[in-house]
Order: structure tokens, then sequence, then C-alpha cells
């Protein structure tokens, strides 16, 4: 076993060495534009593209006419919800989100509300569901945009979507769905699911960074985008730029990959999940489980440690990639807020850390990190005042902190 | 975040890491801090004849957190109360080289220190100075 160990997958992948080796021809020998339609250098790259696109198409269940090449997740969420607000404004000014989703969707719906866009965020559940009730009823005559992520990035939730394109559908409103931790891990049907538009990325299964998808439905209805990028015309109009072969054929590459080996992944890396839950259970008390039980993603795990703080645990397990929900982690100085939606207490959102399988991650590792987090709790534990406190029978809630 | 080696060093050794019996005359106790703002200091002090024989640090927070009270009693111990109520956030800033985003750790671990004095103070009716 290789220390350090990498165990945040949610927040990227390495690239498979079968992708890497299927990028390679693009760099040098095969460096033609796609978009050059006269000669054979272009005409080389154009199918590559072409058979990169019906790869990433086969992995969702769509027609390889409906992707939309970006830079990545974040580039598909603004491009589909400034892209649909722009075009059909005339129709409403209302959308609906959920205060889960990641940044790329809450700031993009941020900057729209300040142009005049009202937002409904809808609450999730104590496991991070949206409820399709709340949905329905916050649909108005002047809603144009549903934005639902499928996979929660911190907590794994896997939403009902389903249920949701259902609703989207009978109302005659578009679905957006950020799939960016749901493609390439659980099966995905944009057909059978109801989805409109659907960001995703090349990075988070075991594809190059740099390039991701918009799928963007052509029929029943046909969905319409103002491009935010204007230029060339590139894939239809609605994003402009010199297609990236190499990353494309790695992108193709990578969902051909996941297509094949999901049944199986998915089966083991469940199994790698369980065993890291159960081994940490067994050996610590007060640790709780983020998320629901076994609706989520196969490679998420999200627990807090009570009575320790999360950037103190990363600092422990140094020789191990995880991640935490902990204020001190990021940059707002804020506890994650996906934690505290689920109406846990901010005080536990600060213990959370967020465990991600992957691909490459073994056994072996599985139980040394079940050896390492507990002596860092053990170890943080007997340095907290307020484990002290817990086990001389002070109930925390009924002190009063001296806040700063 | 990168952390400085003495803030490391500070936190896989902590010096003077647990308690002292809260009743007993000669020791004093500061807690800082809340769980939801994600650090909780407690430091304690035991004073002989005006000066600070001993110190103890438990603390719920970050690596900064850990090792500015941990830093705090080592500067504590052998002072009296009055020297070591004068110990700054910024001296603890510098000593670490805590980064901006961790200065309230330090105002902590100082408002710990004070805390710890005042109840001293508090429980033996005394100023505490010779």
């Amino acid at each position: 076993m290789k220390l350090p160990i990498y165990m945040d997958n949610h927040s990227t992948t390495p690239m498979d060495p079968r992708v890497l080796e299927a990028m390679l021809p693009y760099f040098t020998e095969k460096f033609g534009n796609a978009a050059s339609r006269n000669h054979s250098f272009g005409w080389e790259a154009e199918q590559a593209v072409d058979d990169a696109r019906r790869q990433i198409a086969t992995l969702i269940h769509a027609d390889p006419k409906e992707i939309i090449f970006t830079s990545g997740a974040t580039e598909s969420d603004n491009l589909a919800l400034k892209g649909v607000v722009e075009m059909y404004r005339e129709k409403g000014d209302h959308m609906i989100t959920s205060v889960t989703e990641h940044r790329a969707v809450l700031d993009t719906v941020k900057r729209l509300e300040k142009q005049g866009i009202k937002v409904t965020y809808l609450p999730v559940d104590k496991e991070g569901f949206v409820n399709p009730e709340d949905l329905n009823k916050a649909i108005t005559d002047k809603t144009i945009l549903i934005s639902i992520m499928m996979a929660n990035n911190e907590i794994g939730t896997i939403n009902p979507v389903v249920e949701i394109g259902k609703i989207a559908k009978s109302r005659g409103v578009l679905f957006h769905c950020d799939a960016t931790q749901g493609v390439g891990k659980i099966p995905v049907d944009v057909e059978a699911m109801g989805i409109d538009l659907m960001s995703f990325s090349a990075h988070k299964i075991y594809g190059p960074k740099g390039v991701g998808a918009l799928y963007v439905r052509r029929k029943n209805p046909r969905v319409r985008l103002a491009p935010m990028i204007d230029g060339g015309g590139h894939e239809r109009g609605m994003r402009s730029g010199t297609l990236p072969v190499p990353l494309i054929m790695g992108f193709g590459k990578a969902c051909e990959i996941c297509m094949q080996v999901m049944p199986d992944e998915s089966k083991r890396l469940t199994q790698l999940r369980e065993r890291l839950k159960e081994g940490i259970l067994k050996n610590l008390d007060e640790v709780y489980l983020n998320g629901h039980s076994t609706k989520r993603l196969p490679n998420n795990m999200n627990l807090s440690f009570a009575y320790v703080e999360g950037e103190s645990v990363l600092m422990g397990l140094k020789e191990i990639a995880v991640s935490s929900g902990s204020a001190c982690t990021s940059a707002t100085l804020e506890p994650s807020y996906v934690i505290r939606a689920l109406g846990v207490g901010s005080d536990l959102a600060h213990s959370s850390i967020r465990f991600g399988l992957g691909r490459f991650n073994t056994e072996e590792e599985v139980d040394y990190v079940v050896k390492r987090v507990t002596e860092t709790i053990q170890k943080l534990r007997a340095m907290s005042p307020l484990y002290e406190m817990a086990k001389e029978g002070v109930d925390l809630k009924t002190v009063q902190w001296a806040s700063h | 975040m990168a952390y400085s080696n003495k803030v490391i060093e500070h936190y896989n050794n902590p010096r003077n890491m647990g308690s002292f019996p809260k009743d007993e005359k000669e020791v004093g106790t500061g807690v800082v801090g809340a769980p939801e703002c994600g650090d909780v200091m407690k430091l304690q002090i035991k004073v002989e004849a005006g000066r600070i024989v001993d110190a103890k640090f438990k603390t719920f927070g970050c690596g900064s957190a850990i090792a500015s009270s941990s830093l705090a009693t080592e500067w504590m111990k052998g002072k009296t109360l009055d020297e070591a109520e004068k110990i700054k956030n910024t001296e603890i800033v510098q000593e670490l080289s805590l980064p901006p985003v961790k200065i309230h750790c330090s105002v902590l671990a100082e408002d710990a220190i004070k805390a710890a004095i005042t109840d001293y103070r508090k429980k033996t009716g005394s100023n505490g100075s010779v």
C-alpha cells in the first residue's frame, strides 16, 4: 500500500490510464481542428469528436446531437441557467432550485436574482432529499426552470429525479439537473428521468480536467438556449470555441469505461463504503451519518464526529486525502451549508468529514483509514473540553457559551 | 491550508494538555468560544503566591486553535498573574506565523488567559498580585 491515500474522489478523480492512452494521439499526430471542413486533418478530428460524442450520449441514453461540450460542469450549469432564463424570459420570471445545490448553481441563481428573476429555494429533509410535493406546490404559471441536482457532492444523497422530472413535464417547466456526481456512478437515463438539460464533467469520472458537457434536449420539448460565448457557432451555436479534441477523446473513453464497469464498480464501492462505515462505528461512539444510509452514491460516506473539529481531524490524517465541512477549511469561515440544511447543529457541521471512494481504492486502504481515523478522533477527543464536559454529564446545549 | 512548522509541532506534541480539578482553591479556569463557532478553549492555571506554577488546556477547534492554546500554557507558566495578563494575541500570531484567517484563534487564546486569571481572582477574592 502506497501513501498518501487519495479518498477525495468527489473533488476530482485520477485519470484512468486507458483514458490517457485514448487522448495521446490527438495532441501531436492527429491535431486537426474539428471545425476544419476542407482537409483530412479536420475530418479526422471531426470523426474522433463524433465517436466520443456517441460514447458520452450512450452513457446517459441521449442522442449524440444533444451533447454540447463545455469546459466543465460549472460552465454547463452557467450556460443552462443563464441560457434558459435569457431565452424564455418573456414566458416567465420564476425559477426553482434547492438549498443544497452546488455553488455553481447557487451563485449563478443569485446573479439571476439580481437581474430580477424570482427564485424559490426548496428545503431538504434531514437526509438531504428534495420533496417532490414541495416542488409541485412551488410551480406557478411564471415558472420557466427547475434546477435540482441528481446526487449531492457532500452527502451523496440521490434525489428522486424521476418524480421531479414527471412533475416538471406535467407542469410544462424545463428541468435542469446538475448530475456531476451522478453520471458514471449511477445509471442515468435522461428519457426515463424526464431531464431537459443536464450538466456533467469528465474529471469526476476518471477523465481529464477542463472538459464537460451540457445535455440539451432536442425533442419533446426542443430546448433553446441563448449562448454565453459567441464566436464561430460551434455546438449548434450554443457554445462557440474550438473543441479541445484530446480532452473530448478522454471524456468519451472515460464514459465508455464507466458504461462497462458500472455494475461491478458500484457493487465494489458500496462494499468498501460499508466496510469503512462499520469499521469506524465499531471503534468510536457518537459518530453520526450525514445523508441517507442506502439512497446515496455508492462511493460517498459523510460522518460527523461529535466533540472534534473537522479541520483538526484532517490535520491528524495528513497522509490521507479526505475533506471536511468545517468552516476552517472554507474561505467563508462558515460551516458547510449542505450539512446545516439537514437541520443538524452547526457544531456537528464543523465536525463533518467526507470520504469519497474511487475506482483505485482498495480494501487495505479502507482498513488503514479506519485505523487512522480512530486514532485521530480518540486523540482529539482526549483534547476536547466538549468531550470532557459531555462525559461529566453536562448537557452542552444548556451551557451559556461566550460567543465571539 | 498550509500550516507553519510551529503549528504542526504543537498539534503533534501538545504542551500541558489536560485538566485540573476545577474546585481546587489554587486553580483558575477560563472557558471561551462556542461549539457553533467551531472553537472552544479551556485554559486552567494553578497559582502559588501570585505566580502561575502550572497550566493546562483542552481545545475543540482547528490546528491553529490547538497550537495557540498549547503555546499559551507554555508562556503562562512561571509568570505572575500580572505578567501573564499582558500576553497579547499578536505575539501568538507572530510566534506561530498564523495567517489572517486564523487570527481569531490567537484572540481566543488571549481571552482564555484573561478568563482563567479573572476566575482565579474571583475565587480567591484577591487581585493575586504580589
